[in-house]
């Protein structure tokens, strides 16, 4: 069931475009995450959202009805605030309180609600500090607490956890995954972390200069990137451009890529995960080239491979350690199913 | 080591040309003014060193103890009026686009140009029998003789008031627009109506400014003397004018050093009393 319907929302700051045309549907009970470089917009999507920006063009329904008519007090929506906002005259466990006295609760009620979440949050000793005498990481973790205390239809959060050390962070991760399927929120999370959002989000819109480039489940934002952006914007990719003629790519310089090309003719990119891209013994109709560094991470080993006739390097991903050393003259191949074209 | 003697010293020299100035050229000579109450006064004015608590008691007949009574309550009023008009147009000012509020400021700022004596005079002209407003209010035929403007207490309130109101308005301006808009959102979001907003948010943010601006215009307010001199028309005379008299008049600066000792006494109570109130609202 679609719980919030963006429609075709536009927004202008003088000259500079926030938001153009944005058109996302929403799920009861998704967790939606919103990925995009610094500036695309991300921010004033959810500022909207919350009512403290009104759309040039464009609606918002919520449940089916018009959330922009409603005002910002009334809406039932929380967002936490990308500076997180805090009261700066009120303790820990009065911040955290603050939504929750608005709804006329029982006094113990609150008290409880607010000792529960702050636990979840780790600040329970912190419950009678003021935001001042917090770390950057302790305030970010108020702001969540304030603002999923209330357990709203539709919780927006702000880039929630990038203050957050790994450890914790995986910690609140969990905490949020639990609120989603324990009470039900419906979650528009933004971050700048593609991780956290492959490992949380059902669905991820990538936004880059104000417009929606394509909203996916995380595997098939990754598998099958339908833009230029995307591919560039998620992971690490290889990409060529160049054109399709009569069903075969050829990239510029180098001539024809292994790929099934599925779009018609005309000038395309072709793009191939470095976890895809095979090194071979050279042979001859083969893209070829001399591997320039080779670094091992662990788990994997990254090949940069400088290719003769391109002039950026083609990165190669093995498992453990490899074999191959700088110097070496390799042949790079892929299997076509696993290239990803994209028209232009 | 040597850096922290270095920055003391740094600290000296910004400190020290307005620490002289404040406490050797006022301080000093204002606790030797202040230390004459305890002797008499000579015959022809002048102090003569013998000691004495007469004044102190003198202090506390109700002739001086009305007058410093009554002091207190005007200069109450004015502050308790400068705080309810000074506010709201404060915080008005601070919502204006960036030109309207340059050009709001200029105005609350543009009497400070003028000497103050001066526009308290211009203000009889208004107010006067003959005067500007009550010619307008026979003109409209509001009112068939002259009312008495002039020269009661109501007055002086309104001079005090006019006089002052822009010592409240401009630092609870600054504090206003210093507040971040996005703590009145996220008290919105969390379901606060724009007033329970502003009675939880914005106005316990920017209290201590507005306690500095009670301060700024209760204490000359206390200690005016020309305001009830010129529009009270010497009828309604305030602590200020005591202290004048006993000075310029009576020729007797003992008892006049005693009843600005009440003076201090009451600011500086006050600047206690701001500063642990702002400190308590800003944190700790
Ligand atoms: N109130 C405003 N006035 C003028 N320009 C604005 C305003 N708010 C946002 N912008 C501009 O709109 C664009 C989008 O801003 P937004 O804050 O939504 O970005 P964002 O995606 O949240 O970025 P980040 O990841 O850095 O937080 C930016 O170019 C920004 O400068
Ligand atoms: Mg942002």
């Amino acid at each position: 069931m679609t719980l919030l319907s963006i429609e075709g929302v536009s927004r202008k700051f003088g000259n500079v475009t926030a938001l153009s045309d944005v058109s996302i549907d929403i799920q009861q009970g998704e967790f939606f995450a919103l990925l995009g470089p610094s500036g695309c917009g991300k921010t004033t999507l959810l500022r909207i959202l919350a009512g403290f920006e009104t759309p040039d063009r464009g609606g918002v329904r919520l449940d089916g009805a018009d959330l922009l008519k409603l005002a910002p007090h009334k809406r039932p929506v929380n967002l936490m605030f990308q500076s997180y906002a805090l009261f700066p005259h009120m303790t820990v466990a009065k911040n955290v309180a603050y939504g929750l006295e608005r709804e006329n609760l029982p006094r113990a009620e609150i008290k409880a609600r607010v000792g529960e979440v702050l636990e979840k949050v780790g600040l329970e000793p912190m419950a009678n500090r003021r935001p001042a005498q917090l770390s950057g990481g302790q305030q970010q973790r108020v702001a969540l607490a304030r603002a999923i205390v209330k357990r709203p239809r539709l919780l927006l959060l702000d880039e929630p956890l990038s203050a957050l050390d790994k450890k914790v962070r995986a910690e609140m991760q969990l905490e949020l995954k639990r609120l989603q399927h324990e009470v039900g929120i419906t979650f528009v999370v933004v971050t700048h972390d593609q991780e956290e959002a492959m490992s949380l989000a059902d669905r991820i819109a990538v936004m880059d200069q104000g417009r929606v480039e394509q909203v996916d489940a995380p595997v098939t934002l990754y598998d099958r990137p339908r833009t230029y952006f995307v591919a560039d914007f998620i992971g690490a990719n290889n990409l060529f451009t160049g054109a399709i003629r009569g069903g075969v790519f050829s990239a510029e310089g180098l001539g024809p890529l292994p790929s099934k090309a599925t779009t018609a003719d005309g000038s395309a990119a072709l793009a191939i995960r470095p976890e895809r891209v095979r090194l071979t013994e050279p042979t001859p109709g083969m893209v070829q080239g001399v591997v320039v560094d080779v670094s091992f991470y662990g788990g994997v080993s990254h090949i940069a491979v400088e290719v003769t006739g391109l002039g950026r390097k083609v990165l190669a991903a093995t498992q453990g350690s490899a074999r191959i050393t700088p110097g070496t003259v390799v042949g790079v191949t892929w299997r076509p199913e696993d290239a990803v074209l994209i028209a232009n | 080591m040597s850096r922290g003697r270095g920055s003391n010293l740094a600290r000296l020299i910004f400190l020290g040309p307005g620490l002289i100035m404040l406490t050797l050229l006022a301080v000093v000579p204002m606790l030797l003014m202040l230390s004459t109450m305890f002797f008499q006064r000579g015959r022809f004015g002048g102090v003569v060193y013998e000691f004495t608590t007469a004044n102190f008691s003198r202090l506390f007949q109700p002739l001086y103890l009305n007058v410093i009574q009554d002091s207190l309550v005007v200069a109450g009023l004015v502050t308790v009026l400068a705080l309810l008009i000074g506010y709201p147009t404060a915080y008005a000012i601070a919502q204006l686009p960036p030109k309207w509020k340059t050009i709001a400021l200029l105005a609350i700022m543009l009497p400070f140009w003028t000497n103050f004596l001066i526009r308290m005079y211009a203000w009889t002209i208004l107010l006067s029998g003959p005067g500007l407003v009550n010619e307008a209010l026979t003109g409209i035929g509001l009112i068939d003789k002259p009312l008495e403007l002039l020269y009661n207490r109501g007055t002086v309130v309104v001079g005090l008031l006019y006089g002052y109101l822009s010592l409240m308005i401009l630092p609870i301006y600054s504090a206003v627009e210093r507040l971040d808009p996005r703590l009145r959102e996220a008290s919105a979001n969390l379901g606060a109506s724009p007033v329970r907003t502003f009675f939880s948010v914005t106005l316990p943010l920017t209290l201590p400014s507005a306690l500095i601006g009670a301060v700024l215009v209760f204490v000359p307010s206390f200690g005016n003397f020309v305001v009830p001199e010129i529009l009270g028309g010497g009828k309604a005379i305030m602590v200020g004018n005591l202290i004048r008299d006993q000075f310029l008049k009576a020729r007797d600066w003992p008892f006049g050093a005693t009843i600005a000792l009440v003076m201090v006494v009451v600011t500086v109570i006050l600047l206690l009393a701001q500063a642990v109130v702002s400190r308590r609202t800003r944190s700790a």
